[in-house]
C-alpha cells in the first residue's frame, strides 16, 4: 500500500501536471464555463429574490445566495469528475486495452487524473472566486468547527461522486452509447444535489427524495455545512450519509468492475 | 513447465446483425438480433519457457483475439489457458508485472509528453526499483538507439521512432512473456531489421518467450524456429518453420544463369521470370533432381541455385489448401 499510495500516486500525479500544461488553453475554456455557470443561477435567483417584497426567496437573501453559489461553484469544481463521459470511448475505441494490460486499476490511474486537473486549475478558481466575491458581497457566519468541518466534508463528497459516476461510468460495457445516461443522471444531479436552486427551495416532495438518494452529500451537504445553515446533528447525519454512499460506491464499483471487464471485447489495437 | 498454455481455447463473439434501411434500423429498436462468431476454436498449443514462436494466419484468422486471451484482455468462452501458471483473465498483478503486450503503437507511451516521462510513468506503474530501472533503460537506449529521442514529445516522433519507443517501453519492467502483434507493421526495412534484431537480443539475454505476429515473413524467419499457424480461428500447423515449408511446398524454385539470353526452359519446368540471361523456374519437389541435372546437360549453364520457396509463398499455399475444401485439408499436427 505504502508504494502504491507514495511512488505511484506521486508519479502519476507529476505525470498528469505535465500533461495538462500542454493543454493549458482547453483548461481556461473549461474553467470558464465552470465559473460561469454558477454566476448565471446566481443573477437569475438574485433578480427573483429582488422581484420579492422581502427580497428574499424562502430563507436565502441575496448575500446568502451569493454566498451559496459561489461556495458552491468552489466545491462543484473540487467534486465534479468526466469519467463516465470517457469511458464509453476507451471501450468503443480499445484504448482500454493499454490500461488493462498494466498492474495499476484504472481507478487509481483516473482518480489521479481528477486530482492533478484540481490542483492545477484551483491557481484560477480561487482567485477568480475571491474577485467575484468581492463583486457579489457574500456573507456568512459559520462557527469554528463548521470550517473544520469543512475541508473533510468536500473530500468526503468528492470520493461519494467519484465513486458514484465511475460505478456509472461502468455501464460502458453493456451499453454502447451511454451519453444519454449521463445526460438523466446530470439531469437529476442539477435537481438533487443543489447546483441550479439550494436544496431548500425544493418542494417538500424533492426535499424527501432528495434526502434519501446520494447527490445531496455530493455538493450541498458541504456548502450548507459551512454556510452555518446546518445543525451538529446535520452535521454528523451528513458525514455518515457520505460514508455509507462512500461504501456502497466501492462495492458496486468493486462487483460491477470484474463483471463489466469480462464483458469487454478488447477491439481495436 | 510451460510459459504459454493454451487448451481447447475457443472465444465467441456475439454480433448483432441488422439488414440495411431504416425500416430495420426502426424494427432493431424492438427486436435485437444477434450471431455467434467464433473466432477462435478449439486451439490447444503449449510455448515452453525461452521460446519464440510465430503465430501466423491471414487477417481475421483469429491471432489477435488469441492474443487478447493469453494476455488478459479478454475472457475465453470457452477452454483452459495458463500463462506462467496463471490464469490470464484474473488479472492479478503477479500476471500483469510479468507479461508485455506490443500491440499498434500507441499503447505504453502517452502522446503529449517526453518520451522519458512515458519511461518514468511505467516505472512507477510496475514498481520499478530506480537502479534497476536506470540499467535497463540505459540497455534499451543503447540497443535501440534513443538517445536522441528520449526527449521528444512522443507526437513529434515518427512511426518507426514512436514503434522503437513502444516497444522500449513495454520491456522496462523486464517481463517474462512477450506478445508481440505486428511490431513491424508500416516500418521501413532498415527499421524492422533493427526491431528484429532487438527482439533476437531480448530473447537471448533474458530468456523471456516470446509470441509474435507479423505479416512480414522475414520477422518470422529471422525470429522463429517454430511456427504456429492458425486459419478461421482454428490451428492448422504447429511445429518447425522448415516442416512447414516441406509439408505445404510442392515445389522448389531453381535459379539458373546461362551463358545466352535466348533460351526456351518451358519444357523443363514453369518459367516465373526471366532477366537477361536469368531465368526463375519452379519445379515440382520430386522432379528437383532430375530438372536440375538435364538443365546442367542440355544448356551452357554458369550458375544454377536451389532454392525453398519464399515463406509467403508457403503460407499462401496453406490457407489455399485449406480454402479448397475437406479433402485437402493437412493435418494439423506438426510435430
Amino acid at each position: 500500500m505504502k508504494g502504491l499510495f507514495g511512488d505511484i500516486y506521486r508519479t502519476l500525479f507529476k505525470i498528469e501536471l505535465a500533461v495538462m500544461f500542454q493543454y493549458r488553453a482547453a483548461v481556461v475554456i473549461w474553467l470558464i464555463g465552470l465559473v460561469l455557470q454558477p454566476v448565471i443561477y446566481l443573477v437569475v435567483w438574485l433578480t427573483v429574490a429582488k422581484a420579492q417584497d422581502d427580497g428574499k426567496v424562502g430563507d436565502f437573501d441575496a448575500s446568502s445566495l451569493a454566498a451559496y453559489f459561489l461556495i458552491m461553484m468552489v466545491v462543484n469544481h473540487v467534486t465534479f469528475s468526466w469519467h463516465m463521459w470517457e469511458m464509453g470511448y476507451r471501450v468503443r475505441s480499445g484504448t482500454f486495452n493499454a490500461l488493462l494490460v498494466q498492474p495499476l486499476h484504472p481507478f487509481h490511474r483516473d482518480i489521479i487524473q481528477n486530482m492533478a486537473y484540481k490542483l492545477l486549475t484551483l491557481a484560477i478558481v480561487i482567485p477568480a472566486t475571491a474577485l467575484l466575491w468581492w463583486f457579489f458581497e457574500p456573507t456568512l457566519s459559520p462557527e469554528p468547527w463548521m470550517w473544520v468541518a469543512f475541508g473533510p466534508a468536500v473530500v468526503l463528497a468528492f470520493l461519494v461522486r467519484f465513486f458514484f459516476e465511475w460505478s456509472l461510468a461502468l455501464l460502458a460495457f453493456w451499453i454502447t452509447d451511454t451519453s444519454g445516461l449521463n445526460n438523466l443522471y446530470m439531469a437529476l444531479f442539477f435537481f438533487l444535489a443543489g447546483r441550479i436552486a439550494p436544496i431548500s427551495l425544493l418542494p417538500t416532495w424533492g426535499q424527501a427524495i432528495a434526502d434519501v438518494l446520494p447527490f445531496k452529500v455530493m455538493l450541498a451537504f458541504p456548502v450548507e455545512l459551512v454556510m452555518g445553515r446546518l445543525s451538529p446533528d446535520q452535521m454528523l447525519t451528513g458525514f455518515a450519509t457520505q460514508f455509507l454512499w462512500i461504501g456502497l460506491g466501492w462495492l458496486t464499483v468493486h462487483l460491477v468492475w470484474s463483471r463489466a471487464s469480462a464483458r469487454y471485447s478488447a477491439v481495436g489495437a | 513447465m510451460t510459459a504459454i498454455a493454451c487448451d481447447h481455447l475457443s472465444k465467441t463473439y456475439k454480433v448483432p446483425v441488422r439488414d440495411p434501411g431504416l425500416w430495420n434500423a426502426a424494427k432493431s429498436l424492438f427486436y435485437r438480433r444477434t450471431r455467434d462468431v467464433e473466432a477462435v476454436k478449439d486451439v490447444c498449443f503449449e510455448v515452453a519457457p525461452g521460446e519464440v514462436v510465430g503465430f501466423l494466419g491471414p487477417n481475421g484468422a483469429g491471432k489477435t483475439t488469441t492474443l487478447k486471451m493469453l494476455s488478459g484482455l479478454l475472457q475465453p468462452t470457452d477452454g483452459h489457458v495458463e500463462v506462467l501458471g496463471l490464469r490470464p483473465f484474473r488479472r492479478q498483478r503477479d500476471f500483469l508485472r510479468h507479461i508485455t503486450l506490443v500491440m499498434g503503437n500507441r499503447n505504453q507511451l502517452v502522446w503529449d509528453i517526453p518520451v522519458a516521462d512515458s519511461f518514468e510513468r511505467n516505472r512507477a506503474i510496475y514498481r520499478l526499483e530506480r537502479p534497476a530501472f536506470t540499467d535497463t533503460v540505459d540497455m534499451l537506449v543503447e540497443l535501440l538507439d534513443l538517445s536522441t529521442l528520449l526527449s521528444k514529445p512522443v507526437r513529434n516522433l515518427s512511426l518507426g521512432e514512436r514503434m522503437k519507443c513502444e516497444v522500449a517501453a513495454a520491456l522496462l519492467h523486464r517481463p517474462q512473456i512477450l506478445f508481440l502483434d505486428e511490431p513491424t507493421l508500416g516500418l521501413d526495412v532498415t527499421m524492422q531489421r533493427r526491431i528484429r534484431t532487438f527482439v533476437a537480443e531480448y530473447n537471448r539475454q533474458s530468456g523471456a518467450t516470446v509470441l509474435l505476429t507479423s505479416h512480414y515473413m522475414a520477422d518470422v524467419e529471422a525470429l522463429c524456429e517454430r511456427v504456429v499457424v492458425i486459419h478461421h480461428g482454428q490451428l492448422l500447423f504447429d511445429g518447425q518453420l522448415a516442416e512447414l515449408v516441406r509439408r505445404f511446398s510442392p515445389h522448389k524454385t531453381i535459379v539458373v544463369e546461362l551463358d545466352t539470353e535466348d533460351a526456351d526452359l518451358s519444357s523443363y519446368g514453369e518459367v516465373v521470370s526471366a532477366e537477361g540471361s536469368r531465368f526463375t523456374m519452379t519445379v515440382p519437389k520430386e522432379q528437383t533432381a532430375s530438372t536440375t541435372g538435364r538443365l546442367l546437360a542440355d544448356l551452357p549453364v554458369i550458375d544454377l541455385t536451389v532454392e525453398e520457396p519464399p515463406i509467403e509463398d508457403v503460407i499462401e499455399q496453406v490457407f489455399a489448401q485449406q480454402l479448397g475444401g475437406p479433402g485437402s485439408s493437412p493435418d494439423s499436427n506438426g510435430d
